[in-house]
């Protein structure tokens, strides 16, 4: 995983609740077995006029000009805005693929669904959350002004925006060293084998019914 | 010291490590492995070369592309036309055989959609941590296990650690108390509570669902009561083992030995809250004020009762609201105020892992016996949950009920749910549909889908349009739930 750095990134604005992750990437774009490519399906029903398929050269296809990715102010975004419970519906980390392989580093909303939130960390992209008059603000920020720019610094846990305004959010401590180090996790958790073996053990002798192979 | 929930039990039973950080480690029990959130995590193990930690935690099968007519699947996995799907199903029987993990592949009698062949083979156990690439785990919550879904890369996490990084939830309960109508069934309760609280109600907590009228529930509509916890936003659903849950588990291939059988019983007698533990929150309904439900809209929260109507969307006092609905409607091709029985529909769609188990059958079937289904309907099929649900579905006679009545009895997989198969809805379709998720595109590009319990949908079928099925001539429907 690449470390997360400090950036200055155009904000999109994505004006809609309950993304749900058939949304932000389709089941037809699932079958994939890599985990690179979706970039180019991300919101694929918002995006496109057409039906998509896997495997299809994408700028062929004719374009939904009302969608906010397709417009040129939009271009390059590295931030997408977006509205509560964004990320809901099924576990496919397909999402988050999408988004990073789109060029997103950061995602932000009053609120996520957890397994949503948990693999976008997982792949370098950070979700932060703000209350939802924030969020408005920014909305109607974004909206007013061509070419807006956050600045984004996880390193102090804070947005600047283009006024110089300081937004501070939360973050867990764990995902935040795991995101500025670009760590991987199983690494990590390998480190306490020691410990897993003894509970497994323990684990064992406890509740060996658990363990039992199909007859 | 108050006592515990059944979570907070489960959760420390195990918990390897704490963190100062806030992060936990929890050990992993069983993780079942399907074809499409798999292939990467195998993938990975192999490029960091690593080896599974614990190989008979793992069980496999594949089931979202599999295709579904009797035709196709006798072919085995060349039967599977699309290239593309293909290549993800054989994929899992590669990386099964090259790791030694046990797989039931797509001819296999035990195959079936995961969240159905688990528990069917004893391999969801009380008192079990279990996890799947699949967010509807949650439905092995039921057996009083701690179950949930997990993205891919902590599928590859699990497979080469046995553990999963996680963080400790908030206790939820959602009580149902008294009794349920007839007619009304475990789906009515579970979007009946989604109407409730919201699709994002229950993010950030695990819900125990409690009270008389989950109690009286078979595991079959318990399980598809937790199914739907995800629905609600909560990763985790739960149910207190009792006697229901014991008798379910008697000599299933993977459930406890004879001599172990006595030890388990006595330990699982203690997955349930204790009678002082504290939740951070606390939901009760009123089961007799249940009806049969059907969404009218994209999200699961959007959902009303057979005697409903489609709501105004001005009428919403939060923007928001407002907008979503707008287009929610507008999306489905409603009118503001239609009656719900006014929806007409094109296809019927009974089977996914929330509705596709025997008892679900066998609802369904009552209503369809002896009456065909409308001309008006373009397809309605039934898609059993394993193939071990066909084959007793069919031992009872259920194939023929629905074949009489013009439904197409299908081999099991997750068909239409998410149609990743050949199984869809075209733009514009109208679906009555027994699955989990009415969001756009969900079920086919621009099809329209509604959510309602097996024997609505089967009702659906026969009169076209939506019907209360508490209406029907009480021989054929309304003892559905008594199944």
């Amino acid at each position: 995983m690449k470390k997360f750095e400090r950036f200055e990134g155009v904000v999109a604005p994505l004006d809609r609740a309950n993304v749900d992750t058939d949304l932000i990437i389709p089941k037809q774009f699932l079958k994939s077995i890599k985990r690179t490519g979706f970039g180019v399906n991300l919101f694929d029903e918002l995006r496109y006029l057409d039906e998509g398929q896997p495997g299809q050269d994408c700028s062929q296809r004719p374009l939904n000009p009302d969608f906010v990715l397709n417009q040129p102010r939009f271009k390059g975004s590295e931030v997408l805005l977006a509205r509560r419970n964004f990320g809901c519906g099924s576990s496919r980390e397909h999402a988050p693929w999408a988004l990073e392989d789109f060029g997103f580093k950061v995602v932000i909303a009053p609120s996520f669904a957890d397994i949503f939130y948990n693999n976008s960390f997982k792949n370098g992209i950070l979700l932060i959350t703000f209350p939802e008059d924030v969020v408005d603000r920014l909305f109607a920020e974004v909206d007013a002004n061509e070419g807006y720019q956050l600045d984004v610094d996880l390193e102090n846990q804070r947005v600047i925006t283009p006024s110089g305004e300081i937004l501070e959010f939360e973050v867990d401590e764990f995902r935040k060293h795991c995101l500025l180090e670009g760590l991987d996790d199983i690494g990590l958790t390998l480190k306490d084998e020691d410990a897993i073996r003894a509970f497994e053990q323990k684990h064992k002798a406890a509740r060996p019914w658990l363990f039992r192979q199909s007859a | 010291m108050s006592g515990q929930t059944l979570y907070d039990k489960l959760w420390n039973q195990h918990l390897v490590k704490q963190r100062d950080d806030g992060t936990a480690l929890i050990y992993i029990d069983r993780q079942l492995l399907h074809e499409v959130t798999s292939p990467q995590a195998f993938e990975g193990l192999r490029l960091a070369n690593r080896k599974p930690w614990r190989l008979d935690a793992n069980l496999a099968t594949p089931d979202h592309n599999v295709p579904t007519t009797i035709k196709e699947r006798a072919e085995g996995n060349s039967g599977i036309k699309d290239p593309v799907s293909l290549i993800q199903v054989q994929t899992l029987d590669d990386n099964c055989l090259e790791y030694g993990i046990e797989e039931f592949k797509i001819n296999d009698p035990r195959q079936g959609i995961v969240h159905v062949v688990g528990p069917e083979q004893g391999a969801t156990l009380p008192g079990m941590t279990v996890v799947c690439g699949d967010s509807h785990t949650a439905t092995h919550g039921a057996f009083g296990a701690l179950a949930h879904g997990i993205g891919t890369s902590e599928v590859e996490h699990v497979m080469a650690t046995q553990c999963l990084l996680a963080q400790k939830m908030k206790n939820m309960q959602v009580r149902v108390e008294g009794e349920l109508g007839l007619g009304v069934t475990a789906k009515d309760v579970v979007l009946a509570i989604i109407g409730k609280i919201g699709t994002a109600g229950g993010t950030g907590y695990a819900i125990e669902f409690a009270g008389s009228a989950i109690a009286s529930l078979s595991m079959e509509g318990r399980m598809t009561v937790c199914n739907m916890a995800i629905e609600a936003g909560a990763r985790v659903g739960l149910i207190a083992v009792d006697d229901t849950t014991i008798d379910y588990l008697g000599k299933r291939p993977f459930a406890p030995t004879a001599e172990q059988w006595e030890a388990a019983v006595a330990d699982w007698r203690n997955l349930v809250s204790d009678d002082d533990a504290q939740f951070d929150k606390v939901v009760t309904l009123q089961a007799e004020e249940i009806e049969p439900q059907v969404s009218w809209g994209t999200s699961p929260e959007m959902v009303t009762g057979i005697s409903g109507q489609v709501p105004d969307p001005l009428a919403a006092l939060d923007e928001t609201v407002q907008r979503s609905h707008t287009r929610a409607l507008e999306y489905m091709g409603l009118q503001p105020n239609q009656k719900i029985t006014d929806i007409k529909l094109d296809k019927i769609f009974i089977g996914s892992c929330t509705n596709s188990r025997i008892e679900d059958l066998r609802e369904a079937a009552k209503v369809a016996k002896g009456k065909k289904v409308a001309d008006s309907i373009k397809l309605a099929m039934v898609v059993p949950g394993s193939g071990l649900v066909k084959r007793q579905a069919e031992a009872e006679g259920l194939d023929k009920i629905f074949i009489e009545a013009g439904f197409e009895w299908r081999e099991p997989g997750c068909s239409m749910c998410l149609a990743m198969n050949a199984d869809k809805l075209g733009a514009g379709e109208h679906c009555a549909s027994t699955s989990n998720r009415n969001f756009e595109g969900r079920q086919g590009y621009g099809g329209r889908t509604h959510l309602v319990s097996p024997a609505m949908a089967a009702a659906a079928a026969i009169a076209g349009h939506f019907v209360d099925v508490r209406s029907l001539p009480a021989n054929d429907a309304t003892h559905a739930q008594e199944a």
